[in-house]
């Protein structure tokens, strides 16, 4: 069958350079993947760098993947919201508190929608904001060490999906409940939905310094799923924008349910507002509990801290705090348009785009002119807000990003195709299929003042026959099309981490620059960090045993312990004394049920072992550290739990 | 399996060499941007054209399986709509017999089958379409549907029957991706 495949190719081949054999160079790029030079447009040579980094979300991975583009290679697979015992995250001592949540340890979630930190409206590569849909969280990842360095809870919300994404200063990273739930938490009958569900829409703040997060407020609104996001930019700066479903407040067979009413809403949240009643004593503390974790990179740990009250907004009784944009047909997608005037809803049960207008909004609201109210929230006038529709441009359109050159670019799912349209003008100027069944796009930058606009990124749901088969899960996608012509070009399929549901790019040269090498040993402030190999020592305090431990290549200090006994709780503390670059070292202990600890330069890693077995038992480097690297391994000696032998440890002792 | 991957790679050849002689018009191989659901490089691409012996028939096998269909099929072909009736939906499809494209007025079907009607095309068989999946049982409860093509169908029972559009439920058929309702009437748009 093969070979048949091979002719026949070689046909394709000869016909093409048959046929095209007298056109211009640039004839040939017009002509799709097959007859163009995509494959030189991704091939990025051995030893040179991509242009762009997307973060690419895992989804149900939890995960967050750093991948370079135009190639499409994988570089690294951040963990964030699930254990990863390739990292040992949230299986080491120092990483577990990162984990905890008001619900107790929760070392899984489904992570959506990354978002990169931006400074006057671009994006300027500090930070990557991420939020775990199932147990409310939002993580931050820090780009000089692209680990996380902090997750919040987010009280009062559940499915946390319009999220998380970032004003034009970074001011806030901002969370919209899906579900509405009653606030607070309380033992109701379900059929009581209505009125007494709530939603809420959290503003986290940011330090602009060093990033830190805080649960600034949040706006307590009716009891409708709030899907997605998106901050206003320029003009509409201090004004944040969700579009919902189930104006119904329906709480069973939502398919039908939630799918009533012709249009729903988008809300227009005025957050400057909201600073302003916070100002004047308006807000409310509200009882609640959320976990705050924070990793600090120089003392290699994470604290869990609980929260307990949270100051809260009521949007029924604050004029002006939110307005509501009627949008057809249950809007997922909720994009704004590098300007700030347009904000696109896309009705996922529509074939249309609704687009509203920023200026008619303001204007609408100035007129007071209203479409009545919904539990005390005014509903501007439909026609009064329409800016545009593109019509007809396909089925099940979801998601919406911008190129910056007045052009837009939106996913359509059951169509399976991105189709690109003119803001302003509404008609569709091209389309490319997608394979198969598009979710989200990205369009590096894409949802700041100035994307770069060379390359947009479909993710795609559903892969079926596009790779070699892997039994009834095979991989999801991504396919990258350069959107720098007239037409858009596919040039790159390639399969992806977990479910890839939304990524955040920008130009690589804004972040590597910042990127760490080394942790320096001399800031390391972990309390069982050792700087030399003469200060490592083993100490028994009841049956906790404390073993400070160093690793330099190519042998552990110490490298033989005596005097552990069965019953034991043993710490190993293991500090890689390495100032090198890119010299990480690993320990494993046979028998431990916590994950090895991948060490890098610098730093500080805890597992716990409690040993069940009396023998003598072997660690070793669990990294290919160095040449010598098979010799990097070590023995601890468990005698008996009513053992007298005494603790001792050594190395290089005969 | 063969002449499955043989026909695409023909088709791409063919495409190839005929795009090339008018290289002058950027548009040859996407023709009309504007209609709706057209893929845009090798018309036979997609999970259409995928070959799938395990998995529950989709709603576009059905039709094709049909021989009461050969007129609807005929139709979704020319609109180039096989890709969206394979999606994931759920897709619920009212599929008019042959016998109820011939009670149009004569001539109707043939001049929608014409190259330069394929956005109206398009537009009356998306109305055809609603996203989810209910049975005849099921649709009872609804009052209406809100349809692919945008607008908006009555729902009537009428004793055991039931009546979409003013077509009736004749038949029927789950499928892995929605399910068909057999119907005796073309259900037309009021655009």
């Amino acid at each position: 069958m093969k070979k048949i495949i091979h002719i026949i190719s070689a046909f394709t081949f000869l016909g093409i350079l048959l046929s095209c054999g007298n056109n211009s160079q640039k004839g040939h790029q017009k002509q799709g993947a097959l007859g163009s030079n995509a494959a030189e447009k991704v091939y990025v040579a051995p030893g040179e760098y991509d242009e762009y980094y997307a973060f690419i979300s895992g989804g149900f991975s939890g995960q967050l993947s750093v991948y370079g583009l135009p190639s499409g290679r994988l570089f690294k697979v951040i963990p964030v919201f699930s254990q990863d015992a390739e990292k040992a995250w949230g299986y080491n001592e120092e990483t577990k508190p990162m984990l905890n949540t008001s619900h107790g340890f929760v070392p899984w979630d489904d992570a959506h929608h990354p978002d990169i930190s931006q400074t006057n409206g671009i994006v300027d590569g500090r930070w990557v904001f991420i939020n775990g849909n199932n147990t409310p969280r939002i993580a931050k990842i820090d780009l000089t060490t692209f680990e996380t360095t902090e997750i919040i809870e987010i009280p009062n919300s559940a499915g946390n999906h319009s999220s998380s994404f970032v004003t034009e200063n970074t001011e806030y990273v901002v969370a919209g409940t899906r579900f509405s739930v009653p606030i607070p938490q309380r033992d109701i009958s379900i059929k009581e939905y209505k009125g007494n569900f709530k939603g809420s829409l959290s503003f986290i703040s940011v330090d602009p310094e060093d990033g830190g997060m805080d649960l600034k407020f949040q706006i307590m609104m009716p009891g409708f799923d709030y899907d997605l996001a998106h901050p206003g930019r320029g003009a509409s700066h201090g004004w944040f924008f969700f579009s919902t479903y189930n104006t119904e407040e329906a709480s069973t067979l939502m398919e039908v349910n939630a799918s009533q009413n012709d249009k729903d809403f988008i809300a227009a949240v005025n957050w400057k507002k909201a600073e302003e009643y916070i100002k004047a004593g308006k807000g409310k503390m509200m009882p609640t509990k959320y976990a705050h974790n924070v990793y600090n990179d120089k003392t290699h740990m994470a604290t869990s801290t609980m929260k307990d009250e949270v100051l809260m907004l009521d949007a029924s009784e604050l004029p002006g705090l939110v307005y509501l944009l009627p949008t057809p047909k249950s809007p997922h997608g909720c994009d704004v348009d590098p300007s700030g005037e347009y904000i696109v809803g896309n009705g996922k049960l529509s074939a249309n785009l609704t687009i509203h207008s920023f200026q008619k909004m303001l204007a609408a609201v100035e007129s007071q002119n209203f479409d009545g109210e919904s539990y005390g929230i005014p509903i501007l006038k439909f026609e009064d807000v329409l800016a545009g529709v593109v019509d007809q441009a396909g089925l099940g359109p979801l998601h919406t990003e911008f190129d910056g050159k007045g052009n837009a670019y939106t996913t359509f799912f059951i169509s399976s195709e991105v189709v690109k349209w003119k803001l302003g003008t509404w008609e569709v100027v091209d389309r490319q299929p997608c394979y198969y069944s598009v979710g989200h796009l990205m369009i590096p930058g894409g949802n700041s003042r100035e994307p770069f606009g060379d390359y947009v990124l479909a993710m795609n749901k559903i892969t079926k026959d596009r790779y070699l088969p892997t039994g009834p899960e095979v991989t999801q996608s991504a396919q990258l099309y350069d959107i720098s012509g007239d037409k858009m070009e596919l040039l790159l399929d390639f399969p992806t981490v977990g479910e890839p549901h939304y990524a955040a790019g920008i130009r690589a040269d804004i972040v590597m620059k910042n990127s760490k090498k080394i942790f320096k040993l001399e800031e390391n402030d972990h309390p069982f960090s050792v700087k030399n190999e003469g200060e490592t020592k083993v100490v028994r305090e009841g049956n906790v045993v404390h073993v400070y431990m160093s690793m330099i290549r190519s042998h552990f200090s110490p490298d033989n312990i005596e005097g552990i006994k069965v019953g034991d709780k043993v710490y190993f503390h293991v500090t890689n004394l390495e100032q090198d670059y890119d010299v990480p070292h690993g320990i494993s202990m046979i028998g431990a049920n916590t994950s090895e600890l991948l060490i890098m330069p610098g730093q500080t890693e805890t597992f716990l072992w409690e040993p069940k077995q009396v023998g003598v038992w072997p660690f070793y480097c669990t990294d290919f550290c160095s040449a010598l690297h098979q010799e990097m391994q070590g023995y601890v000696r468990v005698s008996p739990a009513n053992s007298t032998l005494p603790l001792s440890w050594s190395l290089g002792e005969d | 399996m063969k002449t499955i991957l043989k026909a695409p790679f023909f088709l791409l050849g063919f495409f190839v060499m005929i795009s090339c002689k008018d290289n002058a018009n950027k548009e040859i191989e996407s023709g009309k941007i504007d209609s709706t659901t057209e893929s845009v490089s090798s018309k036979d691409q997609g999970q259409a054209f995928l070959k799938d012996d395990e998995a529950t028939p989709n709603v576009l096998n059905i039709a094709i399986g049909s021989p009461d269909h050969t007129t609807l099929v005929a139709a979704v072909q020319a609109a180039e709509l096989e890709n969206a009736l394979v999606n994931a939906g759920p897709l619920m499809v009212f599929a008019p017999t042959n016998e109820a494209f011939n009670k149009l007025p004569e001539g109707t079907v043939e001049n929608l089958l014409k190259p330069e009607n394929k956005d109206q095309l398009a537009f009356i068989l998306k109305h055809h379409v609603t996203p989810g999946k209910y049975d005849k049982e099921f649709l009872k409860k609804f009052k209406t549907l809100g349809q692919a093509s945008n607008e908006n169908v009555s729902v009537e029972v009428i004793g055991d029957d039931v009546y979409i559009g003013g077509a009736k439920i004749i038949a029927s058929i789950p499928a892995g991706n929605g399910i068909v309702h057999v119907v005796d009437a073309v259900i037309l748009p009021k655009n």
